[in-house]
């Protein structure tokens, strides 16, 4: 009984972190993945009710350079909230041209960020994205949501 | 293509012997069944009872009519023919989970078993001990191995795995064969030598499968995509993501087509392009019935938009021949390079055989290259 038995900080150890047998993804490099540019896609959306063509611009240009590779969750933050004034600043009707517009794996990465904000509903927005998320299913099907659930490395 | 439905359990794995008169089959228990084709009935004719666990694994070997069974049980068992009895041999493969699928290799001298433990089991048998010896491939599997496909020279191993990755190992056993030629795959191969690892798909990859010749290798994974590499001097990959369900099970029916399914019920066609390294969606394969288009009254169209908000008549009744998911498919004549007829087995316990000329005659844009 000569051992302090109160102590119990021991129990602050993650035991996992010591598994031998432990999954640890490959790591890729993080590179040139900072997220969409904020600036050029506000002044595009700003002009948008004069141009319809400039908000594909802008569309397009959210959904560049997704942040996949980073493990800064700022820069996922930030990109998810660009990606979303996107989105909610399109009109109904222009919801579909747009998901036209994109390829195979566009449609997948749209599909990532659409289940992304639906993780975090605001006011309007899972409303509008329900409605981007019709559209989007349309194109991609099952599959696409398939992928969403099983990517390793998410936005 | 004829469909016979033998239980209402999912027919967990099958095996035809060598003149497709007879299939073995696991009823999602622990036995092994059986059965005789006869006109057009089957009758069970054999079942074999060892395993204490599911039998999640069943091959018969063609030439040496010798049945290979694994199972959850952590067992496998070589099964002869003794005149009208099966008598199991225990082959003891040192694994501490599951067996999840066996494969007797071309020359029927060794066969794989993959299982839960993270690796793969290689057993040959050994004539001074009259035994069945097992050596393991471990490294770099980092998960369940979920299926595997032997190489046309008997020593070249694919197997698809958990952890996201489709490899090529070598089994070259020095003990039962002399040393290989050089493959697209790679000219050294010790045992357990990795010559292929995927990258690009994630998912686990549910399906593997070398084509006729063993230059390329085909696997589908649960991110709903199907890839194909081609070996050489740097190992081409080419994958094609769907539009569908994840596909379970795939097989080349010619070097450059494949066969898959899975969750969605209907077999699929791909085309692989070589010279783009590129593969395309060849059709669907399943011929659904042509289902009396039904007038609908304006009050069932009021329903519909009231209780699903569509006025679609879709009925949420599968139209495919397969009433649950495929799990297994299985070449029956021909051949991976000319395969004239090949067969389905899935969760709905029934068992569909596809003639691949009917096929192509029934469906107009689809072309089997």
């Amino acid at each position: 009984m000569a051992k302090n038995t109160l102590s119990s900080r021991f129990r602050g150890v993650d035991i996992d972190e010591y598994d031998e047998n432990k999954f640890v993804d490959e790591q890729d490099e993080a590179a040139e993945q900072q997220g969409p540019d904020a600036c050029e896609v506000d002044h595009l959306i700003r002009q948008y009710p004069s141009d319809q063509w400039d908000m594909m611009t802008a569309f397009h240009i959210a959904l560049r350079n997704p942040p996949i590779n980073s493990k800064n969750p700022a820069v996922k933050e930030r990109a998810q909230v660009v990606v979303l004034r996107v989105l909610t600043a399109f009109k109904s009707s222009d919801i579909e041209p747009a998901v036209k517009s994109l390829d195979k794996n566009g449609v997948d990465l749209l599909m990532k960020y659409i289940y992304r904000g639906f993780e975090k509903p605001s006011d309007n927005s899972s409303a509008i994205l329900l409605q981007w998320h019709e559209k989007a299913f349309a194109v991609g099907g099952l599959g696409s949501i398939v992928r969403v659930l099983t990517a390793r490395k998410s936005v | 293509m004829s469909y016979h439905s033998f239980l209402l359990e999912p027919i967990s794995c099958h095996a035809w012997n060598k003149d497709r008169t007879q299939i073995a089959l696991c009823p999602n228990n622990h036995e092994v069944h059986i059965y005789k084709k006869d006109g057009n009935n089957w009758s069970k004719i054999h079942v074999l009872k060892e395993h204490n666990g599911q039998v999640t694994g069943i091959d018969w070997a063609p030439e040496s009519n010798r049945i290979v069974t694994c199972g959850t049980d952590r067992n496998a068992y070589v099964w002869t023919l003794k005149g009208d009895v099966w008598k199991p041999t225990l082959v003891i493969l040192r694994i501490n989970r599951a067996a999840r699928c066996v494969k007797w290799s071309p020359k029927e001298n060794k066969f794989a078993v993959g299982s839960g433990s993270r690796l793969i089991s290689v057993c040959y048998f050994e004539q001074d001990n009259d035994w069945w010896v097992c050596k393991h491939i471990k490294k770099p599997i980092r998960s369940t191995i979920l299926c595997l496909d032997w190489h046309p020279n008997n020593i070249l191993l694919a197997a698809g795995s958990c952890d996201f990755k489709c490899r090529i190992f070598s089994a070259y056993i020095k003990e039962v064969e002399e040393k290989p030629a050089p493959t697209a795959w790679g000219s050294k191969m010790p045992f357990g030598e990795v010559m292929f690892e995927s990258t690009g798909t994630s998912g686990w990859v549910h399906g593997v499968c070398f084509s006729d010749s063993g230059n390329r290798v085909a696997w589908a994974s649960h991110d709903s995509t199907v890839a194909v590499a081609e070996g050489g001097k740097t190992a081409v990959c080419a994958s094609l993501t769907s539009e569908t369900l994840p596909l379970l099970c795939v097989t080349f029916i010619t070097e450059n087509s494949l066969v898959a399914a899975g969750h969605d019920c209907y077999p699929v066609l791909f085309v692989y392009d070589s010279n783009k390294a590129a593969m395309s969606f060849g059709g669907k394969l399943d011929v659904p019935k042509q289902s009396a288009q039904k007038g609908m009254t304006a009050r069932e169209r009021f329903q519909n938009l009231d209780k699903k908000a569509t006025t679609d008549s879709k009925e949420a009744v599968l139209e495919s021949v397969h009433k649950n998911s495929i799990s297994q498919i299985s070449i029956l004549n021909g051949g991976k390079a000319q395969c004239a007829k090949f067969c389905t087995t899935g969760m709905d316990g029934g068992m569909a055989i596809w003639d691949v000329k009917t096929l192509e005659s029934a469906m107009k844009d689809l072309k089997i290259v």
